[in-house]
């Protein structure tokens, strides 16, 4: 009971509950990414400044406007979606007509300016955000004790992650939103306005990200690099599941972080660098991704 | 969306077009090659020959990546692997094995080339946005590897590295003697880089970059020709890399970070994509502003963020692309 393969039980669904949670995020981000990524055909580099901002924006609420978690887990992803499809108004629909290129190098133009601008304000090290009372403590599951607000972090992006799949894949919207994916032209002459949709998906995304930061915030201390380093990791993990289908790349999230975590357990040295070794392998085996189409 | 427009088009005429005077320069070229001579010969005397050699470290390394986005079309952004790690490599030798510097370079520039054909092999399988975020992922692996590594120092870096003697004779201890060597490295890498271009191969590399299957279709094995160019872009990153290293005797993780990438995007971008002499404009730039702003912190980066989003609105020529426009020449 006390050793698995060699390795304390406690230690070992400590990490793979770690390993879970990183996984909730590289699903929640990839799931984003991948939601922009077929409607304006752009990598939005910026993604993982907007999760920073996410998290800013739900220590801002609590710190300047004494608005607890439960209301910034709603607000925080509205104020950021804002800003995105402000974003995508001003400067990325400016895009669709070159090279995909162009919008990842103007979106991580914007992830440089966030980013700098936010570590001008807040210097680089972390502000603390507490854990909100219904959600703080353990439980005893009998073989660990499992922190509340992890077991809800999982919980949540699975079923924030659902609920994205279930609304493209079953409503009029989604099916709207699939068929401009598919070609644009003839679904704008069907009368959908889809310029606006564009600019909502954008928004949209954007906003996803935004939740993944308030969940992150009371887990993370939330400071201004806490989203390029993730969001790199999300890219490969983009690479991994291919950017075709959203249920892949919700399971390749979560897979991958979970992978992440049994690496640390059986090799600590290599868990930095593992979903990289994966994405190459994977490349050379299945160069489209796992889920994606050639 | 399949009529997009390639991303260094309009900076380039049609290749049939160019004329080739010496060397394959055109007579605009030359004059603009004749300004960078004079330019090298003179400025150690006006200007700080330190800050002088930085510039030529990163001209370098831009034109470097230059060879990959403006004849290839590849986006790497994952250039600071090759550059870091040929750093590395030729401040471990200089220090560790007491090698002498022109060897040193030579090591560091193997390093990264051999890096490049793993690297390489495994991204050109994919093409566009996914080329761009797999050599990202493998750099941040580069990166962590330089983390962990006990040869590089950590986050120490490689400090102290001997200059060491040219050929094991010449001291390089005074600037002015590295500074000719700096020059001479960078003046060699910019003509090869020319060269490559100019040869029938770069020919074929431009046409991959216009049309891959109709190049295909030819009867080119394409992926043969897009490994070499990667392979040959991280060689020279690398022997910027390794220059500055032995240069400025540190080796660091800053050169092997992922906003390192995104500096020499930056610097050619502001240069002009797929220009000759555009990523040495760039490079000359971002360095000079990066010297003047050091002290404003996180600005910097915030600056660097708001010049990107105004060459990819407004200015996707880059500084050369339209001077070269407006003097109706190539550049």
């Amino acid at each position: 009971m006390d050793d698995i393969f060699g390795i304390p039980a406690p230690l070992l669904f400590g990490q793979l509950l770690l390993g879970l949670i990183n996984g909730a995020f590289y699903a929640m981000l990839s799931l984003g990414l991948a939601v922009i990524f077929g409607l304006l055909n752009i990598v939005n580099m910026a993604h993982g400044a907007q999760f920073m901002m996410g998290a800013f924006a739900a220590w801002m609420l609590l710190a300047w406007g004494g608005i607890g978690y439960w209301w910034a887990l709603l607000l925080a992803p509205i104020i950021v979606g804002i800003t995105g499809v402000i974003l995508e108004k001003l400067f990325i629909s400016r895009l669709y007509k070159l090279d995909h290129l162009y919008g990842l190098l103007l979106t991580f133009g914007l992830a440089l300016i966030i980013e700098g601008v936010f570590r001008n304000e807040f210097g680089s090290s972390g502000l603390p955000y507490r854990i909100p009372p219904e959600l703080s403590g353990a439980w005893d599951l009998g073989f660990m004790f499992m922190p509340v607000y992890r077991g809800w972090v999982v919980v949540a992006a699975l079923i924030l992650c659902l609920t994205t799949w279930l609304v493209i894949e079953k409503t009029r919207l989604g099916a709207y939103l699939r068929a401009a994916t598919e070609n644009a032209a003839l679904v704008q002459a069907f009368g959908v306005n889809v310029p606006r949709m564009v600019t909502l998906t954008y928004g949209a995304g954007v906003a996803l990200a935004a939740v993944g930061g308030v969940l992150a915030a009371p887990i993370y201390s939330v400071n201004p690099q806490m989203g390029s380093n993730l969001i790199i990791v999300v890219f490969a993990v983009v690479v991994i599941g291919g950017m075709g289908s959203i249920l892949g790349s919700i399971l390749t999230g979560f897979a991958l972080g979970i992978v992440e975590g049994l690496t640390k357990v059986f090799w600590p040295e290599a868990s930095a660098t593992v979903i990289f070794v994966i994405m190459a392998i994977v490349l050379l085996a299945r160069p489209a991704g796992l889920f994606g189409r050639a | 969306m399949a009529d997009t427009t390639s991303i260094t088009a309009g900076a380039l005429p049609d290749a049939v077009q160019e004329s080739s005077g010496a060397w394959g320069f055109s007579r605009a070229q030359l004059v603009a090659l004749a300004i960078l001579l004079v330019f090298l010969g003179v400025a150690p005397f006006v200007l700080y020959p330190v800050f002088l050699m930085k510039l030529y470290c990163f001209a370098l390394f831009a034109c470097a990546f230059n060879l990959l986005i403006g004849y290839v079309g590849l986006l790497s952004f994952g250039h600071a692997a090759y550059f870091g790690m040929g750093g590395y490599l030729a401040g471990y030798a200089a220090k560790a094995w007491g090698i002498s510097p022109e060897i040193s370079i030579l090591i560091g520039g193997a390093t990264a080339g051999l890096l490049g054909v793993v690297a390489g092999w495994i991204a050109i399988r994919r093409q566009g946005i996914y080329f761009a975020m797999i050599t990202l992922a493998l750099a941040q692996m580069v990166y962590f590897f330089c983390v962990q590594a006990p040869f590089t120092g950590g986050e120490d870096g490689i400090q102290a590295i001997p200059r060491g003697n040219l050929f094991g004779v010449v001291p390089l201890d005074r600037d002015m003697a590295m500074y000719w060597v700096v020059a001479a490295v960078f003046l060699a890498g910019f003509l090869l880089v020319h060269r490559i271009i100019h040869s029938p191969y770069g020919q074929v590399l431009k046409a991959i970059r216009e049309n891959e299957p109709r190049a295909t279709s030819l009867g080119y094995r394409t992926d043969d020709y897009k490994l070499l160019a990667f392979i040959l872009s991280a060689t020279l990153a690398g022997v910027a890399g390794a220059t500055k290293s032995i240069v400025f005797g540190i080796a660091t993780l800053t050169d092997v970070h992922w906003s390192m990438s995104g500096e020499v995007v930056l610097m050619t971008l502001v240069g002009g994509l797929g220009t000759v002499f555009g990523p040495v404009v760039g490079a000359a730039v971002i360095v000079t502003m990066q010297n003047y702003l050091a002290e404003m912190g996180a600005w910097v980066t915030v600056i660097q963020g708001v010049i990107f989003v105004t060459c990819v609105l407004a200015f996707r020529r880059g500084l050369i692309g339209e001077l070269a426009a407006l003097l109706k020449v190539k550049l």
